[in-house]
């Protein structure tokens, strides 16, 4: 028999790092809501973490827990209704002062100086998210000319600098094409590309490799890495898969329903995952060197109604754990230095 | 784009010859010809035409020949000469009889086009872009009005409005002074005058339908993942709805021009009828009706020839817009 996590490759990639190095993004109690004629959906409701500079946090949770909705927040991109309706998100500038970004004019000046350029956010879907009208060069150049005022000619040549980063070894090519002249592994290197254009000090990649096939994906990962050891950028890395937090992060965060249920390093996650929702996302994790026959085992149960949270521990209608009134009110609590945990039984389910 | 243009034009060629083809076909489709025609009528009215006149007649105007010699005289004369053969009924060249009147319908037709794009293209980029604000509903409702009364309806009210307030005779489109008159700087500005009646009634129906479909448009693509990829670079709500959304909605417009051409001159014949417009629509009815093969054909033929030059010129500016049609060829 072998133990959970023996064949769990933790952090390939390279070996995940403390996160001792200063604070980029000060996530406290955010909160976000959708207000609609059918109730009010709480897609966030009181997430927070830290991002750090040169390390990797990951989000990581079943579809639709508020992953996207978190990262939308501190861009002020979510889609109508929704709203930010408490919390702070303290970004910390190059100059070393800081700044609120809760509260901001979603259509100001301010926070569009930040988006693309010390905050970069890479979609899921790399076609989809760039324009299929215009040309790779057209849709660089454009960010590099509106946050770097560089001219015409200088951000071609960041862009150029920028593509050959990414491991477009021939810029010029690829600068010249439009999306839907390219693989889906180079048009998501383009899609990093546009990224890192203005050097962030921030990327959000929200499922940046969900939609390629696992040798690319792997490329890709390797690729983002690397990008983080030169330009020692923070990351916040969204995925609803465990393997791919194995291999690039640092940290992770665990949400279900809009809230955060653990906060862990990801060897501490791995090794002694204290939520019984986390131990449930491991058990459903495809591992190496299981048997072919061994059937991966579902998360018993459906996940509630956004609109009717369940009172008490929200995932008490699936936990294998839930015991009346003990359960009605789980704390946060710190239950290891670094490792937090929402559940009234942390520490005697396993 | 200079190899797509140009592999266009050439396809053109043959579609043109077919068009050709066809109006001339469908002209001698139905039994008869102009001059057993003309026999009918004027035997309806007791008068008796000979059989040996009408078979002078018939030699004259070339009638006894086998189809294809006078397809290849027709054709020829039109593309050597610029002769599009004798007008049956109206014993004049045909070009004489028709070139004023495809002029005066290219003008109508274009000045409505250009009208009902103004119109329709800002209401319903402002309409997207401020959904359910208090003008998107106003809109809304003008629109619904617009594409539920018939154009002629309106023709008419108008005329009715101007005739009996103001006195003003609307129909036409000189003044009885101009309508004969050689073409003058007065005669222009005279055209000009009455010009915008027709076009605001012809537009204000179409205008109606391009709002709701701009509207659409512009709704679908302001919500596609690539806008809010944009938004979240930093570029400002205005360029997010010009530069992008607004270019590919505008792609339906254009594709639709190729039948707008023509799609006005016929939706136009009414109109022209009610209001007496001596545009191309009335004449070709009536050219129809009397087997007027000529000018009948050279309508047919030069209608075939707008809607392929309509159609070309849509199909350039696209591929102009959107690259994803010329590269994918
Ligand atoms: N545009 C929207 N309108 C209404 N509700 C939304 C919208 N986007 C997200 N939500 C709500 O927020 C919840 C979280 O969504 P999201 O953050 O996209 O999930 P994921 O973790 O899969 O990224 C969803 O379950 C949904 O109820
Ligand atoms: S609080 Fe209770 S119901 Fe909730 S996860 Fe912990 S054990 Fe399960
Ligand atoms: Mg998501």
């Amino acid at each position: 028999m072998m133990t959970s996590t023996d064949a769990v490759r933790v952090g390939t990639t390279s070996a995940p790092r403390a996160m001792d190095t200063p604070v980029a993004l000060d996530v406290n109690d955010l909160r976000t809501h959708f207000t609609m004629p059918g109730g009010t959906v709480r897609a966030v409701d009181g997430v927070s973490y830290r991002l750090h500079r040169g390390r990797t946090l990951g989000i990581v949770g079943e579809s639709g827990c508020g992953k996207s909705v978190t990262a939308q927040s501190i861009l002020g991109i979510v889609p109508r209704p929704g709203k930010v309706v408490s919390g702070s998100m303290m970004l910390t500038r190059g100059d070393g002062s800081t700044l609120e970004l809760a509260g901001l004019d979603p259509k100001g000046k301010v926070i569009r100086s930040v988006r693309g350029n010390e905050i970069a956010y890479i979609f899921q879907e790399p076609m989809s998210a760039l324009s299929p009208i215009h040309t790779i060069g057209h849709q660089i150049t454009e960010v590099i000319r509106l946050h770097t005022g560089a001219n015409r000619d200088q951000a071609r040549e960041r862009a150029e600098t920028v593509m050959r980063q990414v491991g477009l070894p021939r810029p010029d090519e690829v600068l010249g094409r439009y999306p839907h002249q390219l693989s889906g592994g180079m048009r998501q290197r383009a899609v990093i590309g546009i990224a890192l254009a203005c050097n962030p000090s921030i990327l959000i990649a929200d499922e940046p490799t969900t939609a390629l096939d696992v040798t690319t994906e792997a490329v890709i990962l390797d690729l983002v890495r690397s990008l983080q050891d030169t330009t020692g950028m923070a990351i916040q890395f969204i995925t609803h898969n465990l393997g791919v937090i194995a291999e690039i992060a640092d940290e992770v965060v665990v949400m279900y329903m809009g809230r955060q249920v653990e906060r862990a390093s990801v060897t501490d996650l791995f090794l002694r995952p204290q939520h019984p929702y986390t131990q449930a996302l491991l058990r459903s994790m495809p591992r190496l060197g299981k048997r072919a026959q061994a059937r991966l085992e579902a998360i018993e149960g459906m996940v509630p109604d956004p609109f009717s949270v369940p009172v008490g521990c929200a995932f008490h209608t699936r936990c294998r754990h839930y015991v009346p009134v003990r359960c009605d009110q789980p704390e946060y609590v710190e239950v290891a230095p670094g490792h937090w945990v929402r559940c009234s039984r942390a520490g005697e389910v396993a | 784009m200079l190899a797509y243009t140009l592999k266009r034009l050439l396809l053109s060629i043959p579609t043109l010859f077919v068009i050709s083809l066809l109006s001339f076909v469908l002209i001698q489709l139905p039994p008869g010809d102009f001059l057993s025609t003309y026999a009918a009528t004027l035997a309806s009215m007791g008068e008796q035409v000979s059989g040996d006149t009408l078979v002078l007649l018939r030699e004259a105007y070339g009638l006894d020949q086998p189809m294809y010699i006078q397809y290849l005289k027709w054709i020829g004369g039109i593309v050597l000469r610029g002769d599009f053969g004798l007008s049956l009924e109206w014993r004049q060249p045909v070009a004489s009889l028709i070139w004023e009147r495809m002029g005066l319908t290219i003008a109508l037709t274009l000045s409505t086009l250009v009208f009902t794009w103004l119109l329709a293209i800002p209401i319903g980029i402002y309409s997207a872009t401020n959904q359910y604000s208090l003008l998107d509903y106003v809109f809304t409702t003008i629109g619904f009005i617009g594409l539920g009364v018939p154009g002629f309806m309106l023709a008419l009210v108008v005329m009715w409005v101007s005739f009996s307030y103001f006195g003003a005779d609307v129909g036409g489109l000189f003044s009885d002074g101009y309508k004969n008159a050689p073409w003058s700087f007065g005669r222009v500005l005279d055209l000009l005058s009455h010009l915008w009646i027709p076009m605001a009634i012809l537009g204000m129906e179409g205008s109606a339908g391009l709002i709701r479909t701009m509207r659409a448009n512009v709704l679908d693509e302001l919500h596609k993942p690539y806008v809010t990829a944009a938004r979240a670079r930093g570029l400002d709500e205005t360029v997010l709805t010009y530069e992008y959304p607004v270019q590919v909605a505008l792609n339906p417009f254009i594709s639709t021009l190729g039948w707008a051409l023509p799609g006005l001159v016929n939706g136009g014949t009414i109109i022209s009828v009610t209001l007496s417009l001596p545009t191309a629509g009335p004449l070709l009815l009536r050219a129809l009706q009397s087997q007027d093969m000529y000018l009948a054909g050279a309508f047919i033929l030069l209608l075939g020839s707008l809607t392929i030059f309509g159609t070309l010129m849509s199909d350039l500016l696209l591929a102009w817009i959107d690259p994803r049609i010329r590269l994918d060829e």
